[in-house]
């Protein structure tokens, strides 16, 4: 027999609304209210997965989310989520739940073979096999596993869902809306202070679902509802349902994901799927509960084990019969309540096995009334097959969990087990010391605090309903009164009959009469079987930490919340220690998956990062340009014609740029305003050549060092008056020089009296370069232009296209060349105004291609090689480090390292094949493409030069200005190629400068 | 972490952005090449207590001094460097 739905009972659904959905392509009905576990559960339907490793059938263990086994795809398409637990799925009409990990169906799975092997997959199998000589096989083979083992797969598509961000402040902040929660809420909320309360379920109670006592006369769920209704009433109370808190960072900062329409039919546009909630509350109480963890025994993880209260759960909240006849065994008093309740709650109870010797009496005679078959000292040693359970073997068991005599088949179709609940310390982990193993209870108790929280309930060790009750109003009090505010009366509710909670037995594995043939899962989801540990302490993988490695033991998606405490305790018992010297892992978020979504926020895709445009930036796409990314920036990378390719493009640009002239966008480049009576004395200091005599109206090219002496920026800076300076740096370190400038001067030259501000948004810029570049400016500007009135290096201001702005006479290019900047709003007028005025000098705005071609052509460096790695004296720029003066950087320039022989230096490459050189290429001495051998250096800017007509390339090479003549060849081994290259001078084209200086 | 700005007041540590060691003396720029070798690579990496320098750059931009536990995280006091550093922040 399978599943049911019962006549009676369900506080969570609703009969009257029947909910479809389909399982695999097959319709399946359930009621709202249902989870999609406990409509499958009703619906009969046993196998839901397939596992991990050994393609074995694997159903529904547990009731929330700890489930390590009904794990499905929820949804199709882009909204595929993989690897949701069925447990916590709410269910709504029309949701397609999928299987997982199976081919071709869930009841016939073709991996399943692997079963029939896993003695060789045991653990540490795959390292075994692919190491030493035998790794290249891990090549072949990988893909082969890959396919075999796994769980849910990824949707290639996009995620149609919007998903939140952000953040809430409160006095209190509340984990969990069990028992104890909601008692420290109820407590909090008439203190005045903002409470928050969250629970990662949609209904609060959490196991208040699950009980049969009442409280203030009520039905605990009824309870439960009617108190968190009460609460969100109260204007300073937010009650979050549906809302995971899965990290405690520092200084109280919690974090937590809210499911906004996971639940819902129709989704409104105007809500994001999940929102992400950055919690920061002064003072948290932690009531987060408990785990129950499973009794261990051979055949455990077939369809039809479970965790003894979900069983109960199901039928309480879900009005479910988990199976017709229920076998239970436990190590502690709950074990006989909960076979008692179920059994009035309508289900078939076949038998309570309980290991202890004697069980208290009035709960075996109970039991005995419904007839059910109770048995000390007992436990079910083997669930039998096939498939799932049909029916398990309950024997005499020792104190240590072996199999004494006694073996009693019984015929049962569900296999519920306890021994125990665990305390959820995660969250008191993640914000304390280690959770502290308390010996006599068996249980992990929160560490020390190191942030300001009160544990409530059964996560602290407070079992019994009415003390978990009492604690969580105490800790409500004291969380608001380390607030601030003053602590308030508390009525507590009266419990009806509350029993005291029994402290279990402590034995997690019961041992198999099957021997070593047994099949005891410990870890369900990973597949980690009992002879996996115990292999893995035969081996030397004894510490906690290597034996979670070793076997992948605690780390699937749950995280081991019902395999951990087994894992710790068997390898305890084998190394004949405590619990407590062994150790725990440590806890870290999530505690439960979170959507990468979520963590996204509104920010996927383009809007990672601000984008940032010119002025000019709209003209370029509409004449053309391909843009292309530099930095945050986007630029014209090359202004194409129709059927021309990149290089054609670029070579274009760049030759009408030394024919004639040629405008490009370099509003990008960063600029900072230098103001104060010492600015000089400050860029003196910043750059290493002189910069206290540069006269006003000049500008002058400057090189900037980090301390440690390696080459740091460049750029030109203007003199615009005796206390002013416009500095320029490269686009891609505009951020970073400002934030060291500011960082010299607050901290070792506060006496220097300057100011800096970043105005690289002010202003609009355009290089104009060419012969021609001055008779067209000239028609535009009212600067005297001529040779004379304006030399080289010179820094005009003046009118361009009637608006104000600033020209300087600079060049990259190598041409006659200048750089007129006007504010930023003027720029497009500027640029259109260039190219009207020259017109019939067949003006071009050329692009980043062509720029790089031009500067690489006079053998300028670039970010390229500006790595971080080289000096001054290895790109040729020794004559800009003054030995005059002190600046940064100085002190460490000549430290044997960076002035050791050998060094790579730039030189310049052509190439002898008719070949580009691509960047990245290492520079070898063998002619043999296959066997490169060692690498001399490598290179860092190429282009195809039209003054040369030639491909040609910078490069860093080993002592590269003693080499120049010699043949080497670029090596391109990854991507293949293999160019033949003469090095010579960098310094391609107009070597003496004469063009820039007519 | 949230971090108290003298100037703008408790603000998110998205704000800012970490600058280093700020027990570390900057030597003088004619200083040796032993003394900013130190400077440049020795640090202490303590456990516990320690100042470091902080950039409000989502903010005033000011650089601070703030005292951090490293073991905690626990932000302790913050203050203006350079010359504002003996200034009441208004």
């Amino acid at each position: 027999m399978s599943g049911y739905r019962l006549k009676t009972g369900g506080s969570l659904i609703d009969r009257d609304a029947p909910v479809s959905f389909t399982f695999d392509g097959k319709p399946v009905s359930g009621l709202q209210g249902d989870t999609v576990a406990s409509a499958l559960l009703a619906s009969g339907h046993r196998t839901l997965a397939r596992s991990f490793k050994y393609h074995r059938r694997r159903g529904i263990v547990s009731c929330g989310t700890e489930e390590s086994n009904a794990l499905i795809t929820i949804g199709e398409g882009g909204r595929a989520e993989p690897n949701a637990r069925a447990t916590t799925a709410e269910l709504y009409t029309g949701l397609v739940a999928t299987s997982q990990n199976r081919w071709p169906s869930l009841n016939f799975d073709v991996m399943s073979v692997n079963g029939l092997l896993s003695p060789f997959f045991g653990a540490g199998f795959y390292y075994k096999t692919f190491m030493g000589p035998t790794r290249g096989a891990w090549h072949f083979y990988e893909h082969f596993i890959r396919r075999a083992a796994g769980m849910g797969a990824a949707s290639k598509q996009a995620d149609p869902d919007r998903y939140e961000k952000t953040t809430l402040f409160c006095d209190v902040l509340i984990v969990g809306a069990g028992a104890a929660g909601l008692s420290a809420a109820l407590a909090a909320a008439r203190s005045g202070a903002r409470v928050i309360l969250a629970d990662e379920n949609a209904a609060p109670g959490g196991w208040l679902q699950a009980e049969t006592r009442k409280i203030d006369d009520m039905p605990a769920s009824d309870w439960a509802k009617s108190s968190a209704a009460t609460l969100d009433a109260s204007e300073n109370v937010r009650v979050l349902p549906r809302t995971t808190v899965y990290g405690y960072y520092d200084q109280n900062q919690l974090g937590a994901i809210e499911r906004v329409t996971d639940h819902l039919l129709v989704k409104p546009g105007h809500l994001p799927r999940h929102r992400h909630l950055t919690i920061r509350a002064t003072s948290v109480v932690l009531a987060t509960g408990a785990f129950e963890q499973p009794l261990l025994h051979d055949g455990n993880d077939r369809p039809g084990g479970m965790l003894a209260g979900a069983v109960l759960r199901y039928a309480l909240s879900y009005g479910v019969a988990a199976g017709g006849r229920v076998a239970f065994s436990g190590t502690h008093d709950g074990i006989w309540e909960t076979a008692l309740a179920c059994a009035e709650a309508g289900i078939g109870v076949a038998a309570v096995a309980d290991t202890r010797r004697d069980p208290p009496a009035d709960l075996v005679a109970a039991c005995e009334k419904f007839g059910i078959k109770a048995r000390a000292r007992a436990a079910i040693v083997r669930a039998d097959g096939p498939g799932h359970v049909h029916a398990v073997e309950i024997a005499e068991v020792s104190r240590d969990g072996r199999v004494m005599n006694g073996i009693e088949k019984v015929n049962a179709d569900i296999c519920a087990t306890s021994s125990g609940w665990m305390p959820a310390v995660h969250l008191h982990s993640q914000a304390g010391s280690r959770p502290g193993y308390d010996e006599e209870r068996g249980i992990f108790l929160p560490g020390t605090p190191r942030e300001d929280w009160i544990a409530a309930g059964s996560c602290n060790g407070t079992f019994g309903l009415s003390a978990a009750i009492a604690e969580g109003a105490t800790a409500g009090r004291e969380a608001v009164k380390a607030a601030g505010f003053r602590r308030p009366r508390a009525a507590l509710p009266v419990v009806e009959a509350d029993r005291e909670a029994s402290e279990p037995m402590h034995l997690r594995i019961v041992e198999s009469p099957r021997g070593t043939k047994a099949k005891i899962f410990v870890d369900q989801q990973h597949d980690v079987t009992a002879s996996d540990v115990k292999l893995a302490h035969r081996e030397g993988f004894r510490s906690v930490e290597h034996l979670k490695r070793y076997t992948t033991l605690g780390m699937a998606t749950d995280q081991g919340k019902t395999s951990n405490v087994a894992g710790l305790s068997l390898m305890a018992k084998l190394r004949d220690q405590n619990i407590a010297d062994v150790g725990t892992t440590t806890f870290r978020a999530p505690y439960a998956p979170v959507a990468l979504g979520a963590l996204g926020g509104r920010e996927p895709g383009a809007h990672i990062r601000p984008l940032r445009k010119t002025p000019m930036h709209d003209w370029h796409a509409e004449n053309g340009a391909e843009m292309m990314p530099a930095g945050a920036w986007m630029r014209p990378r090359a202004y194409f014609k129709a059927g021309e390719t990149l290089e054609q493009a670029y070579v274009r640009e760049a030759r009408m740029v030394r024919q004639s002239v040629g405008i490009v966008d370099v509003s990008t480049l960063g600029k900072i305003d230098v103001q104060g009576p010492d600015a000089a004395t400050f860029l003196n200091r910043v750059y290493s050549n002189p910069f206290a005599k540069v006269p006003v109206g000049k500008a002058r090219y400057g090189l900037m060092l980090r301390d440690d002496g390696l080459l740091f920026d460049d750029g030109t800076s203007w003199r615009l008056a005796e206390d002013r300076f416009l500095m320029t740096t490269t686009t891609a370190n505009a951020g970073p020089v400002m934030q060291f400038l500011e960082f010299l001067l607050a901290t070792a030259w506060p006496d220097l009296k300057v100011h800096l501000t970043s105005v690289t948004d002010a202003w609009a810029g355009i290089a104009v370069a060419g012969p021609n570049s001055r008779d067209v400016i000239a028609r535009i500007t009212d600067i005297d232009m001529s040779n004379e009135a304006f030399p080289f290096m010179g820094v005009r201001e003046g009118t361009v296209c009637g608006n104000p702005g600033m020209i300087a006479r600079l060049s990259f290019s190598g041409e006659l060349a200048y750089e007129v900047y006007v504010p930023a709003r003027f720029g497009l007028a500027a640029w259109e105004g260039l190219l009207a005025a020259g017109r019939d000098r067949d003006i071009i705005p050329y692009g980043m291609e062509a720029l790089g071609t031009l500067r690489i052509e006079k053998g300028h460096v670039a970010g390229a090689e500006l790595d971080g790695r080289t000096t001054a004296e290895d790109l040729g720029l020794s004559g800009m480090v003054s030995k005059k003066k002190d600046f940064i950087g100085k002190a460490m320039l000549n430290r044997p390292g960076l002035v050791e022989d050998k060094r790579l230096k730039l030189v310049g490459l052509k190439s002898e094949d008719s070949a580009s050189i691509r960047i990245g290429s290492q520079l070898v001495q063998t002619e043999e493409a296959g066997k490169p051998g060692k690498s001399h250096g490598h290179v860092t800017s190429n282009c195809y030069s039209p003054a040369l007509e030639a491909y040609i390339a910078l490069a860093l090479l080993e002592d590269g200005p003693e080499r120049h003549g010699e043949t080497l060849w670029a090596a391109d081994p990854v991507r293949g190629g293999h160019v033949k290259v003469s090095v010579r001078d960098p310094h391609f084209f107009d070597p003496d400068g004469s063009r820039m200086h007519v | 972490m949230r971090i108290t700005c003298p100037i703008c007041g408790e603000r998110s540590v998205a704000e800012f952005t970490y600058g280093g060691d700020a027990t570390v003396e900057r030597p003088a720029l004619d200083a040796s090449v032993e003394d900013w070798s130190a400077a440049v690579y020795d640090r202490e990496n303590p456990r516990g207590a320690h100042v470091e320098y902080w950039q409000h750059g989502m903010g005033c931009r000011a650089w601070l001094k703030v005292e951090r536990d490293t073991v905690t995280h626990k932000i302790g006091a913050v203050t203006l460097v350079g010359r504002h550093a003996n200034e009441e922040a208004s």
